[in-house]
């Protein structure tokens, strides 16, 4: 477009016609500033917007029929699931140094109901950052050979087989359960998976496979079972580990125990499978109490802000909501319901529906203002830990195969007699019956509903079409202010020209100064471009400062400091330094500087909204401001005015905002109070981050960047001032 | 039939002897020939997981014969009728549901290795015909098949879902095509069209047990036809067939939770009997049958545990489980008293003898139905005997782009078990064949297969001993590999692993349920070194019995993997709309350009335009003529800022509009 508008400038021949589009075009360009304006307050007031523009969840899929039949847990299984809860409890007061113990016992009763047992030892693999694997798909991890005896973790798994199913599929239900310091939730959770089991022995309607994982979470609940994904899926047949595994005499000694007392069972030592994975459940009960009633949270971010099928929720949801009655939670940021600017814009909300509604009934587009405040707050949180790219729960495994996955835990009204034991157990495992059931009557995989989505309450979301509108409002200044700038720098050269004040190159016939300066733009992308270099070298460098050996989080962060000033004082030093000799009218100079910029990084959100769109989102909103109001600090101290001080202002507290240690800063402040807030903080959440290969990471180290970059427009000004000033 | 049923059975009672003679007499060719032949048997063994299999065993053999013509007495004419037309030499179809559990049902007797089938249809047939002509006959007998048992068993005329073995398939003879249907549902309406097959149907006999709810409550249902055609001549008239059609079923019986409980009647088998896994009981045998027998056999475990416990008991009885009171003893009882007790000769493999026990129908009647029961009193546990190997498959890796294939084997022998295979020279070996078809969407990298030995990587060439491979064509054939594996003999595991990319499909090729992704069919493994049979005692009676005949036949030991399902990229059908809307609009802008494009006369215009500059009219035809400009959305001739002016208009127009619809909006408030 822009090249274009240039034409249109430049052609002194009068055109005959213009097509509308490009009017269009021009008349955004030549008012890009309003339209900024505009778009990006419109942007803001969209994502506010959000939590009244969403819908009800709907069961997209019919297959489901979410409690069209009615569970079929009597109390016998409770009690089954009782008897399990007593005994591992009193197993723990006998002998709680070792977990081998309970396992054994989890595996004994499993193998009473019927069903296929076997143990998956694992090694706990640390998460390891690895600058260039972002968006690959998980491998098999390497084979480390010096395995001690005594870090090892056992899942105990169980398998139904469905009796007259084919076995292609297979319904995944994990309890976590650290056997060395067993809580009374984790207890309670494989009493409730327990009870489910034992009546999914005898039900004559399971289609597919049930596996029963009790994931041993003494190395995290999430390294248990992405081990015994990673062994499911990619399973390595050559395996040192295994070999060594089998040395050391405590795990052979459990297995040995086992294979003699259950001779004749379906108890095996190699890794059993079911088929390809449908969905999976992971259960846990919560220790502390809540105060009003039972009920249950549902976690579902995975890893790089994937989430599972939006049917997944809504079948737990429903079944929970109107069989079990049990209070669905979502995640929400807490600090979100006191805010009382957010209340009073609901209320404003509010009253413009009721305004709306008065003048027609048929308009009902108002929610009340807790309603809101609240659906604010998850949808908050939705987008945070959608764009922190962390998962959640160990829910974020299944997610790296593919497989949906929620998390779900139970949080009971809090009194220990047995009759509310009882009721817990009943009402979750019916919930889970319920669930299963459900999935277990689907054909085909979950495709129907959404999987790019945001919730505000457990049945209302946000669609993708819906909120893509707030993000393209808010980023679609960036094009039009890059247009813009370009042209304005463009043409001004052109005046320059017509001063004939400007070097010899341009003078001698039209069109050569013309791709001369056509071609002056690549200056800048150069410019840029080291800049990013910078960027990805700083990114990169957090590997190597891991290798450190004993490094506390603040030195490294140090470390980290010093090494990106270092390398970028090079890279200046190297490659910028050419850019001194472009003789170019320099006051101009930062317009295209800024238009590169700006186009780079509307590139930049645009790829990434595809990939991680809440992260995209959240960049959007602190780097667009930022990106529009960047202008070196020289020219607005010359100019000296009233705008020009504001805008010097705006840039010095945004740039520092944007800038992610201090952003990280602030929000952690306001969220924890400033106290708890330092720097060591600052390299653990990054460095948590790249274990989780996290796309977030690319992004911030990128925000980074461009937060100086627009810094770097003004640094890079007074290089040239203080180069041209030795010159001179 | 019921009238012609009552008469036949009040005979029965009067004169038993005399009836049999009658009947035998009654179907005796007046020529002296070998007569067509019916046999019914039924095959009963309690299995270590408190289940309890039956198996149905029917066989009707017509005789290569001139003189009938085109018509039989007992055999079904239909299958005669297909078995001249397509010249099939051998065939089995058979439909199963559910798994056979090879850990727990055992793999190594020869009813597991015959007659586990994978889930779904499974069709073989080997044809006496040349080359070229197989393929035509083969496509018409899907068809007829299809017809003939309600089944979708068409779907295997097209060339992408069979394929031909070379010699990997047990029966390993040339004109051999091979195809399954993984996903096919079974129900009474295959099994209806099978059981008219039967010369009694299901009115009396055995058969009548054939309760289709308790049938099909079964936790392993296969029902298989499976027909040998004798000597082509070159009329075609004179050939004799065997069809022999098994029904296997694996049953629990009904167990009162209650008891369950109870740790102490926890280890107990369930006690069962005819009528309470069937619901029905046997009123006596089918007429036209030449043997009607009902056998119970102990597994050779299950008799050495049997032994173990009365050695316990009572220090001596040794020839206890021979005697003839055997059947009532202090570990179990059966309701009925065994007419004959058969012994398996002890074998190479094991010392243990099987034993056979054998009811025969004939002496049970309406009145007296037959209901064999068994009960037992002491908790008993036993394996069953398993193949060397247990395989099972799997799938590796995630996404939608690749994978790979998995054959695990793992010894089922505790420790390194010297099991009796072949010793070739001085180093022993387990020789194991595998088959395994892939459709062609899974495209397969033949040279990516990894073979591993007691977990170590091993080379392609040490441990493959022949392979064959036909890769698959694109939508023409399937991907076929056969590989004969030789493995040492203490192996304890082994895996192959094959990569494969996912291929996209058409999108018309695609099924309805696309989402569920497609299935892989079961690989077979085979042991050709190994031979499932059952060599019994008594010979002579044997003979007669065409399911103890057939256990003494030799045939490998075979097992068949679980069938895969891999995901499949798919395309979102229900968008078809958002296609033809994106379409359309993008044939709209083209056209739309194209005409515009072709349509413009560039020099006429700009030659009129020159000739309004020259004119250069007065004040206010220009001005009329900017504002015609203006309107058209033509720029005017004079460089002017059209933003400006434009956003003027706009501005003014806008501010109208507001007002019109603040005021509209207050008046509508305040009315309310």
């Amino acid at each position: 477009m822009a090249e274009t508008i240039e034409n249109s400038h430049s052609d002194e021949k009068p055109k005959p016609r213009v097509r509308p589009i490009v009017r269009f075009g021009i008349f955004l360009v030549s008012h890009s500033f309003l339209v900024s304006i505009v778009c990006f307050t419109s942007g803001v007031l969209a994502l506010f917007l959000l939590p009244v523009l969403a819908k009800n969840t709907y069961i997209s899929e019919n297959a489901l029929m979410p409690g069209s039949a009615s569970p079929m847990l009597s109390n016998q299984h409770v009690s089954d699931g009782n008897r399990l809860v007593k005994d591992l409890t009193n197993s723990n007061l006998k002998s709680s140094e070792t977990g081998i113990e309970s396992h054994k016992i989890i595996a004994q009763y499993m193998l009473d109901v019927g069903a296929e047992v076997s143990f998956h030892k694992f090694h706990p693999q640390m998460n390891q950052f690895h600058p260039l694997h972002f968006f690959s798909s998980p491998d098999s991890g390497k084979i480390q050979e010096n395995y001690s005896c005594s870090s090892y973790g056992i899942n105990t798994v169980g398998i139904i087989r469905a009796p007259r199913g084919d076995g292609k599929e297979a319904i995944v239900l994990v309890t976590p359960y650290n056997a060395l310091t067993s809580s009374f939730g984790e207890v309670l959770s494989l009493g409730i998976a327990y009870s489910v089991f034992s009546l999914l022995t005898q039900v004559t309607w399971l289609a597919k496979d049930i596996i029963w994982l009790v994931a041993d979470s003494q190395f995290g609940e999430y390294a248990a079972v992405s081990a015994w994904l990673r062994e499911y899926q990619t399973p390595k047949f050559s395996s040192m580990s295994a070999l060594n595994a089998e040395m050391c005499p405590d795990i052979n000694n459990l297995f040995e125990i086992e294979v003699h007392s259950m001779a004749g069972s379906k108890f095996s030592n190699s890794f059993r499978r079911a088929g390809t994975m449908t969905a999976a459940l992971v259960l846990k009960v919560r220790d502390q109490s809540e105060q009003f009633d039972d009920t249950i949270s549902i976690y579902a971010e995975a890893s790089n802000g994937q989430m599972p099928n939006l049917d997944l929720i809504n079948v737990v949801n429903y079944l929970a909501v109107h069989r079990q009655g049990l209070r669905v939670n979502v995640e929400k940021l807490w600090s979100f319901l006191n805010l009382g600017w957010l209340k009073s814009l609901g209320e404003i909300f509010e009253s413009l529906a009721n305004i709306a509604k008065s003048l027609n009934p048929k308009f009902k587009f108002g929610i009340p203002a807790t309603e809101y405040v609240e659906g604010t707050a998850i949808l908050a949180s939705s987008l945070y830990y959608q764009a922190l790219g962390v998962p959640t729960g160990p829910h974020g495994a299944f997610r790296d195969y593919q497989v949906d996955a929620i998390t779900l835990e139970i949080s009971p009204k809090f009194s220990l007699d047995k009759v509310w034991r009882n009721d817990i157990i009943l009402r979750g495992g019916r919930l889970i019956e319920g669930v299963i059931r459900s999935v277990n009557n689907l054909l085909e995989k979950f495709h129907q509903s959404f999987f790019l989505y945001l919730l505000t309450s457990p049945s209302k979301f946000v669609s993708v079409g819906v909120y893509m509108i707030a993000f393209a409002l808010l980023i679609a200044p960036l094009p039009m202010v890059a247009a813009s700038l370009y042209v304005d720098s463009n043409s001004s050269s052109n005046c320059s020209k017509g001063d004939s004040s400007t070097p010899s190159a341009i003078t001698d016939t039209d069109e050569h100064g013309i791709t001369i300066r056509s071609w002056r733009w690549l200056n800048s992308a150069k410019l840029v471009f080291i800049v990013h270099l910078w960027g990805a070298i700083v990114s990169v460098l957090p590997y190597f400062i891991c290798q450190i050996p004993d490094c506390s989080p603040t030195t490294s962060f140090m470390i980290w400091v010093l090494l990106s000033i270092l390398s970028l004082l090079i890279l200046n030093s190297v490659l910028a330094s050419p850019f001194a000799c472009v003789k170019a009218s320099q006051e101009k100079e930062w317009a295209l500087v800024k238009s590169v910029t700006i186009s780079s990084v509307f590139i930049g959100l645009g790829l990434m909204s595809v990939i991680n769109f809440a992260t995209a989102e959240i960049g959007a909103l602190l780097m667009v401001p930022m990106c529009l109001l960047a202008r070196p600090l020289k020219l607005d101290v010359r100019a000296g005015t009233f705008r020009s001080c504001c805008r010097i202002i705006c840039n010095l507290v945004l740039g520092h905002i944007a800038f992610p240690p201090a952003a990280f800063f602030l929000l952690k402040g306001m969220l924890d109070g400033f106290g708890s807030a330092n720097v060591g903080g600052f390299w653990m959440w990054v460095e948590s981050l790249w274990a989780w290969n996290s796309a977030t990471y690319l992004f911030i180290v990128k925000a980074t960047y461009l937060s100086w970059m627009s810094k770097a427009d003004a640094r890079y000004q007074r290089n040239i001032f203080n180069i041209h000033s030795k010159k001179g | 039939m019921a009238f012609l049923r009552r008469p036949l059975l009040l005979l029965l009672l009067v004169t038993h002897q005399f009836l049999q003679l009658w009947i035998a007499s009654g179907s005796v060719n007046e020529e002296g020939q070998k007569q067509e032949e019916f046999y019914e048997e039924l095959l009963l063994k309690p299995l270590p997981d408190r289940k309890v299999l039956t198996h149905f065993h029917f066989q009707s053999s017509a005789p290569p014969s001139t003189s009938n013509g085109r018509h039989h007495h007992l055999f079904p004419k239909a299958i005669s009728q297909l078995v001249q037309k397509f010249r099939v030499k051998e065939m089995e179809l058979s439909f199963t549901q559910g798994r056979w559990n090879y850990e727990s049902w055992g793999g190594f007797d020869s009813i597991p290795s015959s007659n586990a089938k994978p889930p779904g249809v499974e069709l073989w047939a080997v044809f006496d015909v040349p080359q070229h002509l197989i393929d035509a006959l083969w496509k018409n007998l899907t068809h007829t098949l299809s017809g003939l048992f309600c089944a979708s068993i068409n779907f295997l005329e097209s060339s992408t879902s069979y394929s031909a073995p070379e010699w990997s398939f047990p029966p390993a003879l040339g004109n051999l095509r091979y195809g399954t249907l993984p996903r096919e549902a079974v129900c009474t309406e295959n099994l209806t069209p099978w059981m008219k097959l039967l010369p009694c149907r299901d009115k009396a006999g055995i058969s009548m047990l054939l309760d289709r709810p308790s049938i099909y409550r079964g936790f392993y249902h296969s029902q298989r036809l499976h027909l040998t055609s004798t000597g082509f001549s070159s009329e075609g008239m004179d050939l004799g067939i065997i069809l022999e059609q098994t029904l296997t079923v694996v049953l629990q019986p009904n167990i009162q939770r209650a008891s369950l409980a109870r740790t102490s009647e926890k280890h107990i088998q369930p006690s069962w009997s005819l009528s309470s896994i069937f619901g029905k009981e046997v009123n006596g045998k089918c007429v036209l049958a030449e043997t009607s027998n009902v056998y119970l056999l102990l597994d050779r475990s299950l008799v050495a545990e049997l032994k173990q416990l009365h050695k316990e008991n009572e220090k001596s009885a040794e020839i206890v489980l021979t005697s003839e009171n055997f059947w009532t003893n202090s570990n179990f009882e059966l309701s009925a008293k065994p007419d004959r007790i058969f012994i398996e000769e002890s074998s190479l493999l094991s010392k243990n003898s099987s034993i056979l026990y054998k009811f025969e129908i004939e002496k049970y009647s309406e009145f007296k139905p037959f209901d064999l029961g068994l009960t037992w009193k002491i908790p008993v546990g036993w394996m069953c005997q398993q193949a060397p190997l247990h395989a099972s498959r799997f799938l590796m890796g995630s996404g939608n782009e690749r994978g790979a294939i998995a054959i695990s084997l793992i010894s089922t022998q505790p420790s390194e078990g010297s099991m009796g295979a072949n010793f070739d020279g001085e180093r022993c070996e387990l020789r194991v064949d595998v088959f395994q078809v892939v459709p062609w969407y899974v495209k397969v990298y033949f040279h990516s297969l990894q073979v591993f030995v007691d977990q170590q990587p091993k080379a392609v060439s040490d441990i493959i001993g022949t392979i064959h491979v036909s890769p698959s064509k694109d939508k023409v054939s399937p991907g076929v590999m056969e590989l004969a594996l030789k493995l040492p003999c203490n192996v304890s595991s082994a895996a192959l692993t094959i990569e494969f990319d996912k291929g996209f499909l058409h999108i018309d090729e695609y099924p309805p349920d696309a989402n569920q992704g497609f299935d892989i069919p079961s690989a077979i493994v085979s042991f050709p070194n190994f031979h499932a049979s059952m060599v019994f005692l008594e010979n002579d009676y044997l003979n007669k019995s065409p399911l103890l005949s057939k256990f003494q036949e030799k045939s490998p030991v075979m097992s068949y993997t679980e069938v895969l399902l891999v995901p499949l990229t798919t395309p979102d059908f229900s968008m078809p709309y958002n296609v033809i809307t994106i379409t359309c609009t993008v044939f709209a802008l083209y056209f739309g350009s194209l005409l515009n494009a072709l349509r413009r006369r560039v020099a006429e215009e700009e030659r009129f335009l020159k000739e309004k500059a020259a004119k250069k009219t007065g004040r206010i035809p220009l001005l009329l003529s900017k504002l015609s400009a203006k309107l058209r959305g033509r720029r005017p001739e004079p460089p002017h800022p059209p933003p400006g002016s434009s956003s003027l208009v706009n501005s003014k127009l806008v501010l109208k509009v507001v007002l019109v619809a603040g005021l509209a909006v207050c008046w509508q408030y305040y009315i309310s």
